[in-house]
């Protein structure tokens, strides 16, 4: 067992090694008391399972949970607030709430046995990665209504890491902050933490010097190039971790450095992979929209939640011996396709062909138009030291090199704008990666 | 014999040129010469300048991608024909010139900067050469 994979020894991690026949008694009793508990408070559940004729009896293993309605972010949305809570409000002791960017925002709760097993997820997910007691860990995620900051801190506190909050923002200060404390951990998401060996870079400070070694990244759609770039960049190990506010936040699972894809901590979340169109559950193995269930939620429980993001269930068993089953890396989503003359396209496939010709992933936006009703691609980049050149065919090289990258992975013709550095807008949260221009009435 | 050349990566849009020129006014740091090389997108502004560390460290820490390039400052008498000799010592050399501009020096001098594909290839063939003198940075800013 390589040393990556020696994550036995930690006592937070046990039930990911639980025997399979086990963890499914464990699913099942979880699963019926989610059922009975939402049947009972939520009237939404209550109606949509009387019209399929279900009863909370029906379910008597996990196996029936293919019998139960689904969930949609609209529902979340339609019921504003607390229309999905199955807890009375006194025993709720927190409150989280995305950022809508489209109208309301989305409200979740949790009891205190809720944050407890939250806190206890996200624990199993950094243990996973090897941060341990005596590693000092850096929670660059955003604190407040967004799930990331909150979550990953108790999680770490909980393993007995120690931990600097550092919320989002002020990126020289985070570079000197991992600096003077001797940061060894850092928990943000992957486009931030790019961001973050730049202005390092800036600063003269080279990450590969420094103690840190172990990087959790999440809440957005990254790629092996991207990560990639980062190991060899800040010389530390990235690890992905993978959660959604709806279900709890971060914690629902987590790469563990031995074999692909990310572990899902199923004793706590019941993964199911779907057909987008069809609703149909596809067999383990095939790739389709990830289905999640919370099996110990009681706040809030979520019922076959429609992630939207795209991933597959890996069977075969992992290199580190735990149990729990494992899903793909999640590099899309199917809210981040668009289509483009017919083609779907994902930012992810645009990243990947940029990285075969830059080493150093640079900051790019993919910016979609509209003229004389055709749609256009194009792919702005910013120019960074290694993608400057002194001379314009120098320049119309390297732009043509990409161009032609992104076009023969794409299968259509994509406009490469160079642009100046810093011009395009860098976030704190998720980067927005598709800005769509697109007038759909355009020459109309 | 060579000088360091700083250049600049500039979008081809209004006011891209102002930035860098104030930011280099502003701060004291006079541009010897310049010139500017451009598509319809973006363009390449190359600058010659004294304090060129100086210059560089404040372009970056604003947040401009900075190159720097290895030219070669040559002094000719300002009168028809200096640039023809140059270049017709090059005649049947391999060495190619990727760009070139040219500014008027002091006593009826004229400067020619030259970006060669080999710069030191290009020093040795034109060190001892008649009529002109190769320029190190302290002599072209004397
Ligand atoms: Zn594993």
């Amino acid at each position: 067992m390589s040393t990556t994979c020696g994550q036995f020894s930690h006592p937070v991690s046990a039930m990911d090694f639980m025997p399979r026949e086990r963890l499914r008694m464990i699913q099942t009793e979880n699963l019926q008391h989610m059922v009975d508990i939402s049947y009972k408070n939520v009237p939404l559940f209550r109606q949509r399972m009387d019209e399929r004729g279900v009863k909370p009896e029906d379910i008597k293993s996990i196996d029936d949970i293919c019998k139960l309605p689904f969930t949609m972010k609209s529902d979340l949305r339609d019921t504003y607030p607390y229309g999905l809570f199955a807890s009375p409000m006194k025993d709720v002791v927190r409150l989280h709430a995305s950022s809508g960017t489209t109208g309301k925002p989305i409200v979740v709760g949790y009891t205190k046995e809720d944050i407890e097993d939250w806190s206890y997820a996200v624990a199993r997910c950094f243990a996973a990665c090897g941060v341990r007691e005596g590693d000092i860990a850096q929670v660059s995620y955003g604190y407040g209504l967004f799930t990331g900051g909150l979550g990953a801190h108790y999680g770490l506190e909980k393993l007995g890491a120690t931990v600097v909050p550092a919320s989002g923002g002020n990126t020289e200060r985070q570079v000197m902050l991992i600096k003077d404390f001797g940061v060894t951990c850092i928990a943000c998401t992957p486009s931030y933490f790019t961001h973050l060996l730049e202005v390092a870079d800036r600063m003269g400070i080279d990450m590969r010097e420094l103690p840190i070694r172990v990087g959790v990244f999440g809440a957005e759609p990254w790629t092996e190039e991207m990560r990639a770039h980062i190991e060899k960049k800040a010389g530390i190990k990235a690890y992905d971790i993978y959660g959604l506010s709806e279900i709890t936040g971060p914690g629902v699972g987590c790469s563990c450095g031995c074999g692909e894809g990310l572990h899902i901590f199923e004793d706590l979340f019941y993964p199911e992979i779907i057909d987008p169109q069809t609703g149909e559950v596809l067999p383990d193995g095939e790739e389709g929209e990830l289905v999640l269930s919370t099996l110990s939620k009681d706040a809030m429980p979520m019922l076959r939640y429609r992630t939207r993001d795209i991933s597959k269930i890996i069977t075969e068993p992992c290199a580190c011996g735990r149990t729990i089953r494992r899903i793909a890396k999640i590099a899309r989503r199917s809210d981040d396709m668009f289509i483009i003359r017919g083609v779907n396209v994902f930012p992810s496939q645009i990243e990947a062909a940029i990285m075969k010709v830059e080493e150093v992933l640079p900051v790019y936006q993919i910016v979609l138009t509209r003229s004389h009703g055709l749609d256009n691609v194009e792919v702005d980049i910013e120019v960074n030291d290694s993608l400057f050149k002194d001379t314009v065919s120098g320049m119309e090289e390297v732009k043509n090199r990409i161009s032609q990258a992104i076009e023969h992975t794409l299968g259509i013709r994509v406009f490469v704008h160079m642009m100046a550095p810093n011009s395009i807008p860098r976030s704190e949260g998720k980067a927005k990666r598709v800005i769509d221009k697109r007038d759909l009435n355009e020459g109309l | 014999m060579k000088i360091t050349q700083l250049s600049l990566f500039i979008e081809n849009k209004p006011g891209a040129m102002t930035a860098p020129c104030k930011l280099l006014a502003d701060a004291g740091i006079n541009i010897a010469s310049l010139t500017l090389a451009d598509t319809k997108f973006f363009g390449v502004l190359r600058l010659i300048i004294k304090d060129w560390e100086q210059a560089k460290e404040l372009l970056e820490k604003n947040n401009f991608a900075v190159r720097l390039t290895d030219v070669v400052a040559i002094e000719v008498t300002h009168e028809a024909g200096s640039l023809f000799n140059i270049l017709a010592m090059l005649d049947g050399t391999d060495l190619n010139v990727e760009y070139m501009y040219a500014f008027a020096g002091p006593n009826s001098k004229a400067i020619l900067i030259f970006r060669f594909d080999d710069p030191d290839t290009a020093v040795n063939k034109l060190a001892n050469a008649e009529g002109m003198r190769l320029l190190s940075h302290d002599a072209l800013f004397a």
